[in-house]
């Protein structure tokens, strides 16, 4: 495993941040200050890290519907995206996107998508321009266990593998499909994913180093023009589908316990590879953090609504006809 | 010169690509030696290899999507989409994807894709394959939809679609492939919004699109001779819809039909019925008449399918309809 110092430190950066910034979003979004449905990411913040780690703005993702962790990883800011939750006219959509369409062109970031399975096709098409121009970027879908019974995932992996395409399926596995427990075991997705006939291996997504180091081998094979690659990261979704879905459906002994045995931050930090990171320099990058999410969402609660005419742009880059 | 649309199409993606590397090519059998099912794609693979005109599986979702994902990074994909009809496997990735990107990205994105499809009825090719379906995709916003009715409208409007940065359906009328006009050579752009006016005249304006275009300037010349002065409009484009040329024939002549290949409800006659009831009204002398297909799917059988289209003897009824009111 190479991973500098530096790397180090922004890998549990990374992880905090989507943390802290979700938890501090649960709770504005339960005072009712936020809008729209949102879907929180915590315990699966490795995934994430590790699979945009390695890669510049010049790979892309395509993101689900559970994509705050995403956009972080992948290097969005927190104010834009803040703003762009809170639907304002300075968010990186100009509010027209939200929580589920959160997207971020200059960084690769393809958007989140509210069609389950939406993303795969499109990340498979950002595959083949890089493809295409010979350039060395890869591009990478986060899938649901859910998505992965989609057909657009199933055609997707097969296109990718019949044109080489330089992909990564990161298929985050966390068991739960809406209210549904994956009736597939553990594995499955990948053994499937290979069928098609590319490399799949099985990956514990609340284990940072492990899934860097799969994350690594698969952006390198894109690059060097090997083709895609599965992954199937396991994980533990703590909170529900949505924010305010008491998980009632789960036996809550099970929820308890995966919910501190899956949590990747502390196993992180517990690791000695880690151990470059002092108890200082974590409470340096804490306090950095916080003060990022509370000017964060200062800038927010005082920005500006989309005025009306907002409704009409950005339709089309140019339009002959009536939009009204 | 003159050559048929399916040529003209042909011409346009040689030229589109020789004049720009990002222009691909990407669908079922493109890239085979007899250019896909109509030789539509001919003589592509050879000039610009197997890495810009692209052969895929039969997986029209993830056509139409990595088209759409692979425009969005940078290139213009022209994908096949080879019967309109198999919108059903792959509609989410035009109607949530591709149609929204600029609009819930506020204006970051730039999908400069052209899904071309072949639309309608007179192959013989049964219900699943020869419906028209536009004014479906017409009723997305984000998308254009065009619809050529010859070869040199063909080559002007491709030409301006695959240079368009927004996502351009291009529909082809399978019974028209083999149609042939004078074509501009070399370079040649139509703008989208500008309707046709295919034949002039004062008694009654007939508004058509794709093959019901034709249609139309048919039954004019028989109208003619009749005495009757048919003006036809071909719309050319259904979004952006050139809504200015139709009320202006309209207040010329007073008297309208619609004639289109798509089922009656919600479709493009509907739609220039309502423009022309809306904004038309103090022009009209008579109520407006459409000429659709009927409310049914289309029948395989040749005879049956005869009946479902529009034809010259349907227009030149309602015509007289209208002019007898």
């Amino acid at each position: 495993m190479d991973i500098s110092p530096e790397k180090l430190a922004d890998a549990y950066r990374l992880m905090k941040t989507i943390r802290e910034f979700e938890e501090r979003m649960r709770s504005e979004y339960q005072q009712g200050k936020l809008p729209g449905f949102i879907h929180i990411y915590r315990n699966q913040e490795a995934i994430a890290v590790a699979a945009c780690l390695d890669m510049t703005n010049a790979d892309y993702i395509a993101s689900t519907h559970r994509g705050h962790g995403h956009c972080i990883a992948k290097g969005c800011e927190i104010e834009a995206m803040l703003l762009e939750l809170a639907c304002k006219e300075d968010g990186l959509c100009n509010g027209k996107g939200g929580s589920m369409h959160i997207a971020d062109m200059s960084k690769g970031m393809l958007g989140a998508n509210a069609i389950v399975g939406g993303g795969p096709p499109i990340a498979a098409g950002a595959a083949l321009t890089a493809k295409t121009l010979g350039n060395g970027a890869v591009s990478l879908a986060f899938i649901g266990d859910g998505a992965a019974d989609q057909g657009t995932v199933a055609e997707s992996l097969n296109l990718a593998v019949v044109l080489q395409l330089p992909m990564i399926f990161m298929f985050e596995n966390n068991r739960y499909a809406e209210f549904t427990k994956s009736p597939k075991p553990d594995g499955r997705i990948a053994e499937r994913a290979g069928a098609y006939g590319m490399p799949s291996e099985v990956v514990d997504g609340s284990d940072f180093f492990a899934m860097y180091d799969a994350c690594q081998r698969a952006i390198k094979r894109g690059r060097e023009g090997g083709g895609p690659t599965a992954i199937e990261a396991l994980c533990n979704r703590y909170y529900g589908h949505f924010e305010g879905d008491a998980q009632a459906y789960r036996d809550q002994d099970e929820l308890a316990e995966e919910r501190t045995a899956s949590d990747p931050i502390p196993r992180f930090l517990a690791d000695p590879r880690a151990a470059v990171l002092t108890v200082d320099k974590i409470a340096e990058i804490d306090a950095a953090i916080f003060a990022e999410i509370d000017r964060g969402f200062e800038v927010t609660y005082a920005a500006a609504d989309p005025t009306p005419d907002k409704l009409y742009t950005d339709v089309y880059i140019h339009y002959e006809g009536r939009l009204r | 010169m003159k050559m048929s649309i399916r040529e003209a199409i042909n011409q346009t993606l040689h030229q589109e690509m020789a004049r720009d590397e990002r222009v691909i090519v990407m669908g079922e059998d493109v890239a085979s030696d007899q250019g896909g099912v109509y030789g539509i794609t001919d003589g592509l693979p050879a000039k610009f290899g197997l890495h810009r005109v692209i052969d895929t599986p039969i997986t029209e979702s993830a056509i139409v999507g990595a088209a759409g994902g692979a425009a969005l990074t940078g290139l213009r994909p022209v994908a096949e989409l080879m019967f309109v009809d198999f919108l059903g496997v792959c509609l989410d990735q035009i109607l949530n994807q591709i149609a929204k990107f600029r609009y819930m990205f506020g204006g970051q994105a730039r999908t400069p894709v052209v899904i071309r499809t072949m639309i309608g009825a007179g192959a013989g090719t049964g219900p699943q394959h020869s419906q028209i379906l536009y004014p479906l995709l017409a009723a997305i916003p984000g998308i254009k939809v065009v619809t050529p009715a010859n070869a040199a409208d063909a080559k002007g409007l491709l030409t301006t679609a695959i240079r368009d940065d927004d996502p351009v359906i291009f529909c082809e009328h399978k019974a028209l492939y083999m149609d042939e006009c004078e074509v501009p050579e070399g370079e040649y752009l139509l703008p989208f919004g500008q309707a046709r006016t295919a034949v002039s005249g004062s008694d009654i304006t007939i508004v058509g699109m794709s093959r019901t275009a034709v249609l139309a300037e048919e039954a004019a010349g028989v109208l003619a001779q009749r005495g009757i002065s048919a003006e036809v409009i071909d719309l050319r484009t259904l979004s952006p819809l050139d809504e200015g040329t139709v009320l202006e024939s309209l207040a010329k002549t007073g008297r309208l039909v619609v004639v289109d290949e798509a089922n009656p409800y919600c479709s493009m006659a509907s739609e220039i019925a309502g423009l022309a009831v809306e904004r038309g009204f103090d022009t009209l002398d008579a109520p407006v008449k459409r000429v659709t297909s009927p409310h049914t799917p289309v029948p395989a059988t040749p005879c049956l399918e005869l009946e479902y289209v529009p034809s010259v003897d349907k227009i030149i009824a309602a015509v007289e309809e209208t002019l007898a009111y």
